[in-house]
């Protein structure tokens, strides 16, 4: 099966020379979803928009990111414009931010039907009302032409991903899309996203700093620590047995219904400035299995989807 | 059995024509921690003010045994809660003048949030996010309380930071036998510390009991709505 989207050695500087992404490498299937996960400041969403061809004017990239064969990094800016929205989506985390305030949302659907379907105004503005409902909005009509302060968070996230999906899209890319909202409505936005990927054969590229979220709606995870992915593989593997130190001490730190009256397995330090550079693994500071190999270099084992980059992994 | 070191009943906090808090009830015994649990906008944030009177309740009493210093409030937001011009000598000066205690106790109290005296002549901005919530932590602390009100200590915390701060209050509590109300909206973090909880929705406390029964055997639907979203989301 050949990747929908294919990401190999990705690097992007920011200006002013902070390299945030170092060499990153994943794959996103059709109708599949990868968890990109991380603490905050460990380049997750800098790699995202660097695939978007979104980073701030300055930046530099280098490497390859292909959407079926396609190279982005090297595409004119006026076929980018054409891909994203048509080819490939982007949701952000704060809905009520993404929205424009003074537009119906029902308009701001029908905006990118307009642009890249060419359709009339009438026919965009039903066409929203169907997106809306396929979302899950009841009263679509209603809703379509309310004004985005006028519907609950959950509901703006979920117009949010219905005018991301207006022009069938293969992939989305989603940045925290749950991370503003309660709980009870998280569980349905992720039930949701699922639920397209597994009807519509969409790639689902779901950012979060929530190991919960990766489990409850991701089929593979990357584990993003300072610029670089240290782990990457199959959600069910790597959090059953998880080789690299940090990918470990994430799943330890959380605290759940059970942990109850233990001290929680806390890491210490904290992840490093975004860009700051550091010979060897970027890990090493805070691990408590590093040995002097880890200083000069960092290793790549594994090959194909189960990969990781630790001397010294988890149950050896 | 001793007095409660908090009674709040019949409480009551409108903002104009919203309601915010209506009618909560509940009691605080000495040294242990009440989990209050609910969503965005259920009231959570309005009580804590209400008991700490930087609201003041439309209706009903709350009772502290102590001066009104033993009772303190840690925020959400621990760079908000910080002034950033003050360096964080002055930040741990200003309560302790108030209070009538000596500057000496300033590198106990970094100690006991596990911090060095080194940190003294530093801006928050040159604190990490943790070291910052550990500052408010240790602020609160200056006045020897006998209740902290944590309102999300930790959800603008990493979850590696997070444990950390969660390990600090529950060796502080056995340390000091500190009484606390902690308010989350997850209930995962809740559950880790609280001897009993609460949960709040639409302004009311709809469940109270102890936190392994509510855990357990929950009894309220909205609860049980909670706890699904929360195992959904557990590993």
């Amino acid at each position: 099966m050949s990747a929908l989207l294919e990401v190999e050695r990705l690097c992007a500087e920011l200006p002013g020379g902070a390299r945030v992404v170092d060499e990153v490498s994943f794959s996103v299937f059709a109708g599949r979803s990868l968890g990109l996960v991380g603490e905050s400041g460990c380049g997750k969403t800098s790699a995202a928009l660097a695939v978007m061809r979104l980073l701030p004017d300055g930046a530099v990239t280098r490497g390859s990111v292909k959407l079926s064969g396609e190279s982005l990094l090297e595409a004119p800016e006026a076929r980018i414009d054409e891909l994203r929205g048509s080819q490939l989506s982007m949701i952000f985390q704060e809905p009520a931010t993404a929205l424009n305030p003074v537009l119906t949302v029902g308009s701001q659907i029908a905006e990118g039907l307009t642009v890249h379907q060419r359709l009339k105004p009438r026919a965009a503005a039903a066409r929203a009302v169907e997106l809306l409902s396929s979302v899950g909005i009841a009263d679509a009509e209603v809703k379509a032409r309310a004004y985005p302060h006028q519907l609950s968070g959950g509901m703006r996230q979920r117009a949010l991903i219905a005018a991301a999906l207006a022009c069938a899209p293969r992939l989305l890319i989603a940045d925290e899309p749950t991370t503003a909202l309660d709980v009870t409505v998280q569980a349905q936005i992720l039930s949701l996203l699922t639920g397209l990927k597994r009807e519509r054969g969409l790639g689902l590229l779901l950012i979060t700093h929530d190991l919960g979220v990766v489990s409850a709606a991701c089929d593979d995870v990357a584990v993003m620590y300072a610029g670089r992915i240290v782990e990457q593989g199959p959600v069910a593997e790597v959090f059953s047995s998880p080789r690299h130190p940090y990918t470990a001490a994430l799943l330890k730190a959380r605290p759940s219904l059970q942990s109850r009256g233990h001290p929680l397995e806390a890491l210490l330090g904290q992840v490093p400035p975004l860009g700051s550079r550091l010979e060897g693994c970027r890990f090493r500071p805070r691990c408590s299995r590093a040995l002097e190999v880890c200083a000069v270099k960092v290793p790549h084992v594994g090959e194909g989807a189960r990969r990781y980059e630790c001397h010294h992994p988890v149950g050896t | 059995m001793s007095a409660p070191l908090l009674s709040v009943s019949g409480l009551h906090v409108h903002y104009g024509a919203i309601h915010a808090v209506r009618g909560v009830s509940f009691e605080l015994g000495r040294s242990e921690t009440l989990g209050l649990v609910g969503e965005s906008g259920c009231g959570k944030t309005s009580l804590a003010r209400a008991l700490v009177k930087l609201t003041r309740p439309s209706s009903g009493t709350v009772r502290f045994d102590g001066p009104p210093r033993k009772l303190q409030l840690v925020f959400q937001d621990p760079h908000a809660a910080l002034d950033p011009r003050m360096t964080v000598r002055a930040a741990l000066a200003e309560p302790l003048d108030i209070a009538g205690l000596p500057h000496a106790r300033m590198p106990e109290l970094l100690e006991a949030v596990g911090l060095g005296p080194e940190l003294l002549p530093r801006l928050p901005r040159e604190l990490s996010a943790g070291q910052r919530q550990r500052i408010n932590i240790a602020r609160a602390l200056s006045v020897e309380p006998t209740l902290l009100v944590l309102d999300e200590p930790v959800s603008a915390l990493d979850v590696s930071v997070q444990a950390q701060v969660l390990n600090l209050l529950s060796e502080l509590q056995q340390r000091r036998g500190l009484t606390y109300l902690l308010i989350s909206h997850d209930l995962a973090v809740v559950s880790h510390l609280a001897t009993r909880i609460a949960v709040m929705r639409e302004g009311e406390l709809v469940e109270l009991g102890p936190a392994e029964q509510v855990i357990v055997t929950p009894q309220h639907p909205y609860t049980r709505a909670l706890l699904e979203a929360a195992a959904r989301l557990a590993l």
